[in-house]
């Protein structure tokens, strides 16, 4: 807590968008455009069994039948599938055992992005898994895991080593009909986390994945699936940045959460893909299916993110509250500047008995974005003595932006309790010229309101994360005063 | 330090400030009263810079410089201070944070070294303790949920650790009990020095006896009528203000 509160003065020290730089790395990418083949190609690369193969085919078959999700609030031109590639792998030599075999060339980008896959991160507690493009270029300190029995690694070698894990929970939280983007990801994902803590473990160092869209016109489609056996822990944190371009890229994401009973998952994000520029040109399209499911009693679940980043942000990260009194937690801070669109929030599904949940939604608008909170809160027939406490909490910067709080509540059981506030509030002039009048400068003092307005949000996050986000949160909101 | 030249001051389209003549020299301390509505605050904030108080004649000088190219957080940091009337609350903005934010980015401004948080947390101490103002009230958001009286130390606790050139008090005894009105004056008379200056706008002379002022003045109807010693103030409270013209409204 301290780390959050001390570090606000650095926040306008970061220029704009330092993350828009662009890798020059020779790659090898599938053949343009989304056929069975390009579904075939991919299994191929990763050296699938035939059963992943096959689960592929029947997402994609499935996929063709499906139209885009239209009911958010946001609008951007039809997305050409066909004009995308879906695969896009650094060509490197064979197979890496050690970090001196990682081309040098990737290292400076993970340097320039702050994330030294050195042992600055053990000292700091923190284990990496890298992903550029589409494949997973390394993963740190995996002996120290392993002593502990925890598994991370990338999705492809989970699928060869512990296939047994990954048929088992690989689709269980978000099936592969769930959703148009999910049902795309399910078809030709290519890369993610794979994170197993068995039972009574408590993870032994942060685990996080820093995601990184390189290659020109490629999709990136990852697939995290952390499964916490009965009574472990574990706190995971994934970072995205991507560099500046002018046109769109995709990003459709499955993220699967699996606890068991009496364990606890805390999921993390801090989403800094490319926005877009004043105008709206280019930027990251962020479609994204996040869901964990509570299967345990006494389980809990907490998502918290910080999303700065993309031009398009569809994305309600859940929690199926199965588990009688399990937890599910949703932290959010959702900022959008120039021509940003979000629309975010979350579900909280209460199958359980005496099941909790518990919403807090900053949003942030600025400049010409629009900024949406879209929740469900729903509580099944059979769930007695459900809580559920939502915030939703909107802030407005300039008049050119808008906000949207659009709060769905179905209760089928009577003994439920669910309380739900919402603010709307403006920055005033009158506090911007106090600030000043102490010798603040505008864009500072902007900063330091935003940051006091999400402080329980930041508060949620791992503390060397809350830092990273706090900066983040002040230059997302450049140029949006004045 | 100061010197304003007839100085006429438009807000929302109406004239507030008809032409006022004011010297503050180094060192010294003016106390200016008046009727409320007289224009006492919309003078602060002029001083200070605010957006929508418009100079349409006369100027202002500061150490020589001329105030009106100078931005609001400019200005502060060439050390002019605003003690507001009605300080502002930051919902979720400890106020330690408040004041490391703003000391260090007064001394970055002026090409100084930025303060640590230990070397910042035992001079924010130092400060606060004479003040009454403890760790509990630091860690809280600034002036959300403060009364009035703490509101008003607050104020003073950020003016003791900006140590500004030129403080301008804004009414900072209104709403204080007894011993808080001592503590604050005490506050305020520690920061007397030859360098600096300080105008402090109040209606009670009670605050005089406490800071005592070199020069008190009038301003009534957005001038200053009449300008005296100290006695001046017990003379007011005496008999008021209706001698003055008092046509603010
Ligand atoms: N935005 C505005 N539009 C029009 N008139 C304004 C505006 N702001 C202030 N005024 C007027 O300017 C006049 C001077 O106000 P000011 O706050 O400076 O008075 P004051 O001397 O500080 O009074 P008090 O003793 O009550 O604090 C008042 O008549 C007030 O109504
Ligand atoms: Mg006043």
């Amino acid at each position: 807590m301290a780390a959050v509160r001390e570090t606000v003065e650095t926040v306008g020290e970061v220029e704009k968008y330092k993350y828009g730089f662009f890798t020059d790395i020779e790659s090898e990418k599938a053949p343009l455009g989304l056929t069975e083949d390009t579904v075939r190609f991919i299994s191929a690369k990763k050296n699938e069994p035939a059963w992943l193969l096959e689960w592929r085919l029947a997402a994609f078959r499935r996929w063709l039948t499906m139209t885009e999700p239209t009911w958010a609030k946001v609008s951007y031109p039809p997305i050409d599938f066909q004009d995308a590639y879906y695969y896009s792998a650094p060509k490197q030599q064979a197979k890496l055992d050690s970090l001196d075999q990682v081309d040098p060339k990737l290292l400076e980008t993970y340097e320039k992005l702050g994330i030294p896959l050195t042992e600055q991160k053990m000292l700091a507690g923190v284990a990496v898994d890298a992903v550029f493009d589409s494949v997973s270029v390394v993963t740190t300190f995996k002996e120290k895991l392993a002593e502990a029995g925890v598994i991370f690694c990338p999705m492809s070698e989970a699928v060869a080593k512990h296939p047994e894990l990954v048929k088992k929970y690989l689709g269980s939280v978000v099936p592969t009909s769930d959703n148009f983007y999910a049902t795309l990801n399910s078809a030709v994902f290519s890369e993610g986390s794979f994170v197993y803590i068995p039972e009574g473990v408590r993870c032994p160092m942060e685990l996080s994945t820093y995601f990184r869209i390189n290659e020109k016109q490629t999709g990136q489609f990852e697939r995290t699936l952390i499964i916490a056996e009965k009574g472990s822990y574990v706190s995971y944190l994934e970072g995205c940045t991507a560099p500046q371009r002018d046109e769109n890229q995709l990003h459709a994401a499955v993220v699967e959460l699996v606890a068991l009973d009496d364990a606890e998952i805390k999921y993390s994000t801090v989403q800094n893909w490319f926005p877009g520029d004043e105008e709206g040109k280019g930027g990251v399209y962020n479609f994204v299916t996040k869901r964990g499911d509570c299967r345990g009693a006494n389980s809990k679940i907490s998502w918290t993110q910080v999303e700065t980043g993309s031009a398009i942000t569809w994305k309600y990260p859940s929690c199926i509250l199965r588990g009688d009194n399990s937890r599910g937690e949703f932290y959010s801070i959702a900022i959008s500047n120039g021509r940003q669109q979000v629309d975010s929030g979350t579900k909280m599904i209460h199958l359980g008995r005496n099941t909790t949940s518990r919403i807090i939604s900053k949003g942030i608008s600025a400049g010409k974005s629009s900024n949406t909170y879209r929740g469900l809160v729903s509580v099944h027939r059979k769930a007695e003595n459900v809580r559920n406490f939502t915030q939703c909490d909107s802030l407005l910067i300039g008049s050119k932006c808008s906000a949207h709080t659009v709060p769905y509540v179905e209760t089928k059981n009577p003994s439920a309790v669910l309380e739900h506030e919402a603010t709307t509030s403006k920055i005033s002039d009158d506090q911007l010229f106090y600030c000043m009048q102490r010798g603040i400068g505008e864009e500072e003092a902007v900063a330091l309101i935003v940051n006091g307005f999400c402080r329980d949000v930041l508060q949620q996050l791992p503390m060397e994360f809350a830092v990273e986000a706090q900066k983040l949160v002040g230059i997302s909101l450049e140029g949006s005063v004045g | 330090m100061l010197e304003i030249r007839n100085l006429h001051v438009t807000v929302d389209g109406k004239e507030i400030l008809k032409g006022i003549d004011l010297d503050v020299a180094a060192g010294e301390v003016h106390a200016i009263m008046g009727p409320n509505g007289s224009g006492k605050s919309t003078l602060s904030y002029v001083l200070a810079g605010r957006e929508g108080y418009e100079v349409t004649e006369g100027s202002i000088r500061f150490n020589g410089k001329d105030l009106s190219e100078m931005g609001v957080d400019e200005r502060a940091a060439a050390g002019i201070f605003l003690a507001f009337q009605y300080p502002l609350e930051i919902p979720g903005v400890t106020t330690m944070t408040f004041l490391k934010t703003a000391l260090n980015a007064q001394r970055k401004a002026r090409g100084e070294e930025e303060l640590d948080a230990v070397r910042f947390l035992k001079l924010v101490r130092e400060k606060a303790k004479p003040l009454n103002v403890n760790d509990d009230m630091l860690k809280r958001a600034l002036n959300v949920g403060y009364s009035g009286g703490e509101k008003k130390r607050a104020e003073v606790l950020q003016m003791s650790l900006l140590e500004p050139a030129l403080a301008v008090l804004d009414e900072t005894d209104s709403g204080l009990d007894i011993d808080a009105l001592k503590t604050v004056a005490d506050g305020v008379n520690a920061l007397r020095s030859p360098e600096r200056s300080m105008i402090v706008i109040t209606h009670y002379q009670r605050l005089l006896d406490y800071i005592v002022p070199d020069v008190v003045h009038v301003l009534s109807g957005g001038r200053i009528v009449k300008t005296g010693g100290k006695e001046l103030a017990l003379e007011l409270e005496k008999s008021g203000y209706a001698g003055y013209g008092a046509d603010a409204a």
